[in-house]
């Protein structure tokens, strides 16, 4: 049998390129995690208060960056690769192979969990070695809440790819949605004080109903129904329409 | 036995422009079937039917007796395939490449060698991103082969390599066809033809013209031959004329330009010779598969 040992290459292949494609580990991972080591050296910022429910507004800011980390790459490195992969025939070439093109595309969504999960991992030891941040309380809900948003973001980011003509449209699609996704998530001004219609339109938001998720298992709450139904159904809706509209040429 | 690659009646059509009207071929184990033809021919789409990228109109398609399209995982097990547009991603490097590629086919060929035998050996560090055309190219070919394929399809195979590159891309097919490599050149280049096929289809406006090997073309196109020379000493017409391998004789300056049949040269030297004239500066101009192919089709293959 040669297809699983294939498999393994292709995935291995898959993350070697997305590492020195920089992009992902440079804007996904770096700067996240520099964001995340200022505003913890930020004395105010670590002062448990009552708004957050007895967290710290840095407290707030993990999640924050590990979503940011998610979104970085779910919206713009997964459909810049699969929308250039397409664009220079890279896909096309392959199904002329017998691993065929959709065992490319699975490698690179694995690829690109797999720098996920080295950033929050990254993210919570810096911020809890670093800066005395207590892991999430429920530690169950936080990886159900990570698993569901990373799932997702990725059927958005296939969503864009297979929409987008190009690599270039895909970049652009995938920034563009990515800073009024970013705001929904309290990057500039935390969920909790933001006025009650955008705090409603946060919580059907894919990275608002995030941080609810995980903002609970920080408090040691079951993570709420509400949210995690929301992201389940952005992942069930963005794949289904990403499957059949995709194109490998 | 039963042909490697059978297409009978093959038509494809987008919208309203038809790629390919109605092409049948057959191509038989271990030979080199070229496919020749101006640009817009139909000769990728026809080639693309085979390798089961795109889905035939009418008619039908047998790969190694197998379907292209349904039985996907066999055909592109034993099926290699250069395509004209079809890449790597571009921070990929050559070796990377090529070793990721042979485990996708369970008795690959050994890819060092193939790396070796193609002169990328020193780029096999190197990005895709960064290799020139040529070295692209010479890649290309090595991954249609790195499963070691009972056949393969090359498209354009020589196209954007320099002279040297180009002949040693050709001994290098002959090599795998003396492996008994069952291959399908899809080319523009007359020479390529002329040096590495085995036969030759000629495609024009979706249709076969002609299959045949490439002598068989030239001199179907050509049954006419032609010499030119200058005669040692004033030469009257009538003696060539009255001949009757002769068809027609003229005069450019001081040459004499004669036209006949295929044993018209043998039928020229030996009145000449009787007569005692040498026949200075002799030249016969040999029909090439160039002009089986304006012949053929009124068309010129690659319009400069």
């Amino acid at each position: 049998m040669t297809a699983p040992s294939a498999t393994w290459r292709l995935m291995r292949t898959e993350i070697k390129l997305c590492v020195r494609d920089k992009s992902a580990p440079v804007w996904g991972v770096g700067f996240p995690l520099i964001v995340l080591i200022i505003l913890g050296s930020v004395p105010a910022l670590r002062e448990p208060r009552e708004i957050y429910g007895g967290l710290t507004a840095f407290d707030i800011y993990v999640p924050v960056m590990i979503l940011f980390n998610l979104a970085i790459l779910a919206m713009t490195a997964l459909p810049a690769t699969l929308a250039g992969y397409r664009e220079t025939g890279v896909l096309r070439r392959m199904r002329t192979t017998p691993v065929g093109p959709a065992r490319m595309l699975a490698a690179q969504l694995v690829a690109n969990l797999a720098v996920a999960l080295v950033a929050v991992v990254l993210f919570l030891a810096v911020a809890g070695l670093g800066f005395g941040v207590q892991p999430p309380r429920n530690a169950a809900g936080f990886v159900v809440g990570w698993l569901l948003s990373a799932t997702a973001l990725l059927a958005m980011g296939l969503l864009i790819s297979a929409l987008a003509p190009g690599r270039n449209a895909a970049m652009a699609i995938g920034t563009v949605l990515f800073f009024p996704m970013m705001f929904l998530a309290g990057l500039w001004v935390p969920i909790a004080e933001m006025p009650p219609p955008l705090r409603a339109v946060s919580q059907y938001s894919p990275l608002g109903s995030g941080m609810q998720v995980f903002q609970d298992a920080y408090l040691g709450h079951v993570p709420p129904v509400q949210p995690m139904v929301v992201l389940a159904g952005y992942a069930v809706v963005c794949a289904i329409v990403a499957v059949r509209w995709f194109r490998w040429e | 036995m039963p042909p490697v690659i059978e297409v009978r009646n093959l038509h494809k059509r987008y919208g309203n422009n038809v790629a390919v009207d109605d092409v049948s071929l057959t191509v038989q184990e271990g030979e080199i079937l070229g496919i020749l033809g101006p640009n817009g021919a139909g000769k990728t789409t026809t080639v693309e039917c085979v390798e089961g990228l795109r889905a035939p109109d009418r008619g039908e398609i047998r790969v190694f007796g197998l379907d292209p399209l349904r039985d996907r995982a066999e055909v592109t097990r034993r099926l290699g395939v250069q395509l004209q547009a079809g890449q790597i991603p571009e921070r990929l490097r050559v070796a990377e490449a090529l070793e990721l590629y042979s485990s996708f086919y369970p008795r690959p060929a050994d890819w060092r060698e193939l790396m070796d035998g193609l002169g990328l050996a020193d780029k096999a560090k190197t990005a895709y991103a960064k290799l020139s055309g040529g070295q692209r190219q010479r890649l290309s070919i090595a991954l249609a082969l790195v499963g070691n394929p009972r056949a393969a399809i090359l498209d354009e195979l020589t196209t954007g390599l320099d002279p040297q590159a180009r002949r040693d891309t050709w001994s290098l097919i002959e090599d795998v066809r003396a492996r008994g490599v069952t291959i399908v050149l899809v080319t523009h280049f007359m020479e390529e033809a002329e040096r590495l096929c085995d036969r030759v289809a000629l495609i024009d406006a979706g249709r076969v013209v002609m299959v045949d090997t490439p002598a068989g073309l030239t001199e179907r196109a050509r049954s006419e031959q032609r010499i030119q020379f200058r005669p040692s000493v004033p030469l009257d017409d009538r003696m060539l004329t009255s001949l009757p391998d002769v068809s027609s004789v003229t005069r450019r300056g001081e040459l004499v330009v004669v036209k006949g049949n295929g044993n018209v040269l043998n039928a020229v030297t030996a009145v000449l010779a009787r007569n005692q004239i040498v026949a200075e500066r002799l030249r016969v101009e040999q029909a090439s598969l160039e002009d089986a192919f304006v012949e053929l089709t009124g068309k010129r293959l690659d319009p400069k």
